[in-house]
């Protein structure tokens, strides 16, 4: 196990090495400047701009500056919010995206596999059609599109909840958010694990423990769950990562200060370094997950090495 | 045993007249899929839908760029012709739902069928062989999962402009990393089978146990994960458009139709409702089908 | 003598009832104030900086406006007041000498004297803060700017100095009589220098800024919220009668409009054009216009074909029906423009061309004709791209352009890019016609005519008319109020014959503001809304 683990991270830096590259050659080569506006700037004000940001030096040169900033944890600063760093925003955001990420995940999983099995168990019967189709409005309808009628319900009509914002994460702004995100997973994951839990339910080491005479729920939780999680553990990894990192549509209406929304607006603004920044912090999650999902896997069938 | 030589004559004629067809795999697949009712249906109502997007807007009197600047934002009715209602520059609803069908379909299908194809092939040879060529595959996997899609679609339009088939390439590319990962994650298990050991030993090769022997196991979980990937590819596109590279005005798809609709919801409710309706119909086909394809093609069921 | 004590008691007790309460100043006579007098506005986009000399954009500017206070300021009708500055003296609009309050005070106790001024002015100039708007300190004239940004003299060779610690001394290089105007932009705002040498970069954070207006930073929460409270040190904090205003970066009108209806927020940035009607329907009591200094318009590619001829301009802008677009597309009062600046820059004078008083279907008809006297017809129609930055309005405005185009037989391919991207197109040689907006910096038209001037940075249509660069350089060194109106109403007269520019409408910013609140400027065409200003009602 330690083994694998330390496989894993010496194969991270390569991994993260090239994402960082290819991420910040990428960014150069798409048109556009952070400091582009309307308004065009005359050039000595360029000059100066590109001189203050370091923009003025050759492309290489500049990778291998932020290349020897990085290894001493110094992101840069964002190159729109003029007065902060890349670590300090991120440190900001981060906490916002993963509280609501998590509740999100949490709900997801549970409501997620629940469902699924229950319409595996009842396969083609009306409760299978109706419990998937109500958790495939998720996956259909877009979180645009619900996000603003869960506010128009739970928030105008009978103000039950507020309509947006943090103010520091209480309850009551985390569940309308949570709810929007969850939407679309749950029936991924309802979906995925109705396929897999048929298909292990149709095994004959199942047959047998029905033959031997034991319920259902007993074998569900004995025996069917942990083979039927194959396919939900190896989703989970970039799922995971996906609702961390939070959804751009659900923090735009909310109002929320999460990395979707910092990410999505860096892009458009051209901000390199806290673009860079935030895929840096993907990258090292995806890596870290996939390492987690990978262990769960080789738990879950006792056949695989890898 | 047969005493009488005659007899075992007279058998043996008969088994040369007995046309024994031998049942494939594929066969029990197709049959138990036609049986499957909700899928039929299902499959039966895409066709509409499909005859629909093609047909359908020659049946209005109104081309789908229109406008009418004294029809803005009217409901629907019969008396006017516009069956659906207008949107906010008084073009015809109804025929830009249905135009907007056919690139939202098309994107939907293709995309999945790439991220099939891709996604399966690279998902099941890299679990299938292990060991460092696993890793590899699955860190280039990581590194492609986290690049800023953003600024591939924009450098993607720098360099090659806009035609329509960048919308698939963009949409490709990020499509099959999902599946691959999944697949990968049932070859695993897949592998430690007892049937993959003997074709092993039997001396069949890598490639082509790989392809007539994983690919055809993890069908199953692809067919359910192709049709759940349809509707993301049909959002992605509206951000492509976004971005400048999807459908350009006065073009429009399913996605952009919803955009709009979902800002104008407390006014203009019907804005949202018929593209979103033709939207939910279509994907819930999609996935009864893919439910009954994982249903038709899993070995396990009588 | 108790008895005297009490009636004096009793007296003075009555004389303070009747007196104005303490408020007063913009508070009109009988008015109830709320108890909680707290602002929420929503702004926006989120504010890129709280460094007055790095601010670029209108959040940050409403923002400044609260925190800092500049040599003059705005009342409701957009008239220049003292701000910082009680009084000023010019002899030949070159040399300026500013009188600063001596009562004003920084927040945190300190006065804000001339020293302040120069330092930030000499800030703004200086290459090492590097500046997105170092270029306005140029446009104003100051002696030695353009020097300054170039880095060939040190900041201290600017032309602002001061004379004693409350008065201030300008020179510049030309005489500009609009140069008080030009002092209000946030960019000229003081900032305390031994706070910003004191925590470097880290100074605009809540427990390190240190501002001279009526409020200071109490917290930030990036892309959540913004709230300032009450600056006790300002000097007129005596008139100031809200005690808290939070702004929050809601992007999203459709989300600032509900989030205002469910009453979260008193005041929104913009209102979504889709519910426009709906909302002056049901809800005119709380939809405000107020006009705006900005005007939205197309431009040509003027160096490439067929746009280099004239006639396939003037044709493109006859074929467009901006009465159409403004009352029946965007519905939010807008008006039809025939001429570059806004019409309500304040001492504009403009010949409008004739075209602005035919009807559409004579407009219709002339530019057909045009067309094909340029050699386009039916059988070789005109082809082009019509470029935008995605965004609904523009998409709208966008299609209804070229469906009024296609009528008359002009094809036009719509292509939209996202803003940077957009940008950098426009500036470069690759595109036909373009959407485009302007907003004015001051309340003067060369904020808006210097655009088209063939040095001018931001002249995307790539315009060089050496007759239009004459008339402006004039209207710079008229010695007349008059001479320059004449040059201006020249200027425009030629734009509007060659149309570089479609000039397609003039702008009137709308916004949703609750019932409650009170003192909302309706007349500023600049958006100059002070918090200071406002109350709340009960």
């Amino acid at each position: 196990m330690l083994k694998f683990i330390l496989k894993r991270v010496l194969e991270a830096i390569p991994t993260l090495l090239i994402l960082i590259t290819i991420s910040f050659f990428l960014m150069r080569f798409a048109p556009g400047n952070p400091f582009s506006s309307e308004r065009g700037l005359p050039p000595e004000v360029m000059q100066n701009i590109n001189a203050k940001y370091g923009l003025d030096k050759p492309v290489l040169d500049q990778y291998v500056t932020y290349l020897g900033n990085i290894l001493q944890g110094d992101f840069g600063p964002s190159f729109k919010y003029k007065d902060f760093t890349v670590n300090q925003l991120v440190a900001a955001a981060l906490p916002v995206s993963a509280t609501i990420g998590f509740c999100a995940f949490i709900f997801t999983i549970i409501l997620g596999v629940a469902v699924g099995t229950i319409a595996a168990l009842k396969q083609n019967t009306w409760v299978d059609y109706t419990i998937m189709s109500t958790a495939m409005l998720g996956v259909v309808m877009p979180s645009f599109v619900l996000a603003p009628v869960l506010i128009y319900i739970f928030c105008i009509y009978f103000d039950w909840l507020p309509a947006g914002g943090w103010h520091g994460g209480g309850w009551q702004y985390i569940i309308l958010p949570m709810i929007g995100m969850s939407l679309l997973y749950v029936a991924t994951f309802a979906r995925i694990t109705r396929g897999s839990m048929i298909e292990t339910l149709n095994s004959n080491y199942i047959r047998t423990a029905r033959a031997k005479g034991l319920s259902y729920p007993y074998i569900i939780m004995k025996h069917a769950l942990k083979p039927a999680m194959l396919p939900i553990v190896s989703y989970m990894g970039p799922a995971f990562v996906g609702i961390i990192t939070g959804s751009v549509v659900i923090e735009t209406i909310f109002g929320l200060p999460g990395i979707g929304k910092l990410f999505v607006n860096a892009a458009f603004n051209r901000d390199y370094s806290l673009v860079l920044g935030i895929t840096i912090m993907i990258g090292a999650l995806t890596i870290f997950f996939n390492a987690v999902v990978d262990i769960l896997l080789a738990y879950i069938d006792p056949k695989i090495r890898f | 045993m047969i005493q009488k030589k005659a007899n075992l004559e007279a058998v043996e004629k008969f088994a040369d007249h007995l046309e024994v067809e031998g049942r494939s795999l594929w066969q029990d697949a197709y049959g138990r899929f036609i049986r499957n009712k909700a899928a039929m249906t299902s499959l039966i109502i895409l066709t509409l839908v499909v005859l629909a997007v093609i047909f359908g807007p020659l049946l209005s009197q109104f081309a789908y760029d229109d406008t009418d600047w004294y029809a803005i934002s009217i409901p629907p009715s019969f008396a006017n012709g516009h069956y659906f209602g207008t949107d906010s520059l008084g073009r015809d609803l109804f025929v830009r739902t249905l135009i907007g069908g056919r690139i939202s379909l098309m994107v939907g299908i293709l995309g999945a069928v790439v991220a099939v194809i891709i996604g399966t092939l690279y998902g099941a040879t890299s679990g299938f062989m292990g060991g460092r060529v696993d890793r590899i595959m699955m860190r280039l996997l990581e590194i492609l999962y986290s690049i800023p899609f953003m600024f591939f679609v924009i450098v993607l339009v720098t360099f090659f402009g806009r035609h329509i088939i960048l919308i698939f390439v963009a949409i490709g590319a990020i499509s099959w990393l999902d599946m691959a990962r999944i697949v990968r994650g049932q070859t695993l298990s897949l592998r430690g089978k007892e049937f993959i050991e003997a074709a092993y030993v039997c001396g069949v090769n890598k490639k082509t146990i790989v392809v007539r022997h994983i690919v055809p196991n993890v069908l199953g979980i692809v067919a359910v994960y192709s049709t759940l990937l349809i509707p993301s590819m049909i959002l992605t596109e509206s951000f492509l458009s976004f971005l400048g590279l999807g459908v350009q005005e006065p073009m429009t798809s399913w996605g952009a139709l919803l955009q709009d609709g979902a800002g104008s919801m407390e006014v203009a409710i019907w804005q949202l409702l018929f593209p979103a309706f033709f939207m939910v119909v279509t994907l819930f086909c999609f996935n009864y089908v893919g439910d009954g394809l994982r249903d038709a093609l899993d070995p396990k069921d009588r | 003598m108790k008895v005297k004590a009490l009636s004096i008691a009793i007296a003075t007790g009555l004389a303070m009832s009747v007196t104005v309460p303490v408020f007063a100043a913009h508070v009109p006579q009988g008015t109830q104030l709320a108890a909680k007098q707290e602002l929420v506005r929503g702004n926006g986009t989120e504010v890129a900086t709280l460094d007055p000399q790095k601010i670029e954009g209108v959040p940050e500017s409403n923002v400044a406006y609260d925190l800092f206070e500049t040599l003059v300021i705005q009342d409701d009708h957009g008239k220049i007041l003292p701000g910082a500055a009680k009084s000023w003296e010019t002899t030949d609009n070159k040399t300026f000498i500013f009188h600063l309050r001596p009562e004003a005070k920084w927040s945190n106790g300190e006065p804000v004297t001339a020293s302040d001024f120069v330092y930030a002015w000499q800030r703004l100039a200086s290459p090492a803060t590097a500046s997105p708007y170092s270029w306005y300190i140029e446009m104003t004239g100051m002696k030695n700017a353009s020097a300054v940004i170039k880095g060939e003299k040190p900041s201290s060779a600017l032309g602002v100095s001061a004379v004693d610690t409350y008065t201030l001394k300008v020179e510049l290089d030309k005489p500009v009589p609009y140069f008080v105007l030009m002092t209000g932009n946030a960019s000229m705002s003081p900032v305390n220098q031994k706070n910003i040498e004191k925590w470097g970069d880290q100074w605009t954070t809540p427990e390190h800024m240190v501002s001279n207006g009526a409020f200071k930073l109490a917290q930030r929460v990036v892309n959540e919220r913004l709230v300032l409270e009450r600056n006790k040190y300002y000097w007129d904090n005596k008139d100031t009668v809200l005690n808290k205003v939070t702004f929050l970066p809601i992007e999203d009108q459709v989300a600032a409009m509900n989030r205002f209806f469910s009453g979260e927020i008193d005041m929104t940035y913009e209102v979504p054009t889709d519910h426009m009607r709906n909302l002056k329907k049901e809800h005119s009591d709380v939809l405000k216009f107020t006009p705006q200094l900005c005007t939205y318009y197309y431009a040509f590619n003027t160096k490439k074909k067929p746009f280099t001829d004239v006639r396939i301009r003037r044709a493109l802008s006859f074929a467009i029906d901006r009465d159409v677009i403004t009352k029946i597309i965007i519905g939010k009062g807008d008006t039809p423009a025939y001429n570059f600046a806004h019409h309500d820059v304040a001492g504009l004078k403009v010949d409008m061309p004739e075209y602005s008083k035919w009807t559409q279907k004579k407009r219709d008809a002339k530019a057909v004709e045009l067309m094909n006297e340029a050699g386009f017809n039916k059988n070789h129609p005109l082809d082009f791209t019509l470029l935008y930055n995605t965004s609904d309005n523009h998409k709208k405005i966008a299609v209804a352009i070229a469906s009024m185009y296609k009528k008359l037989g002009v094809k036009v391919h719509l292509e939209n890019e996202e803003w940077k991207t957009f940008l950098e197109t426009k500036r470069g040689d690759n595109f036909d016609v373009t959407r485009a907006g302007w907003c004015g910096d001051y309340n003067e038209a060369s904020t808006f005519l210097s655009l088209m001037q063939s040095n001018n940075s931001s002249n995307d249509a790539k315009y060089s008319s050496a007759a239009y660069d004459k008339v402006m350089a004039d209207a710079i060194n008229a010695t007349s109020a008059e001479q320059r109106t004449d040059d201006y109403r020249q200027a425009e007269s030629i734009l509007a014959k060659d149309m570089p520019i479609i000039p397609i409408y003039h702008y009137m910013n709308a916004r949703l503001v609750q019932d409650h609140v009170g003192g909302y400027p309706m007349h500023n065409a600049e958006d100059k809304v002070y918090s200071k200003d406002l109350y709340i009602k009960k």
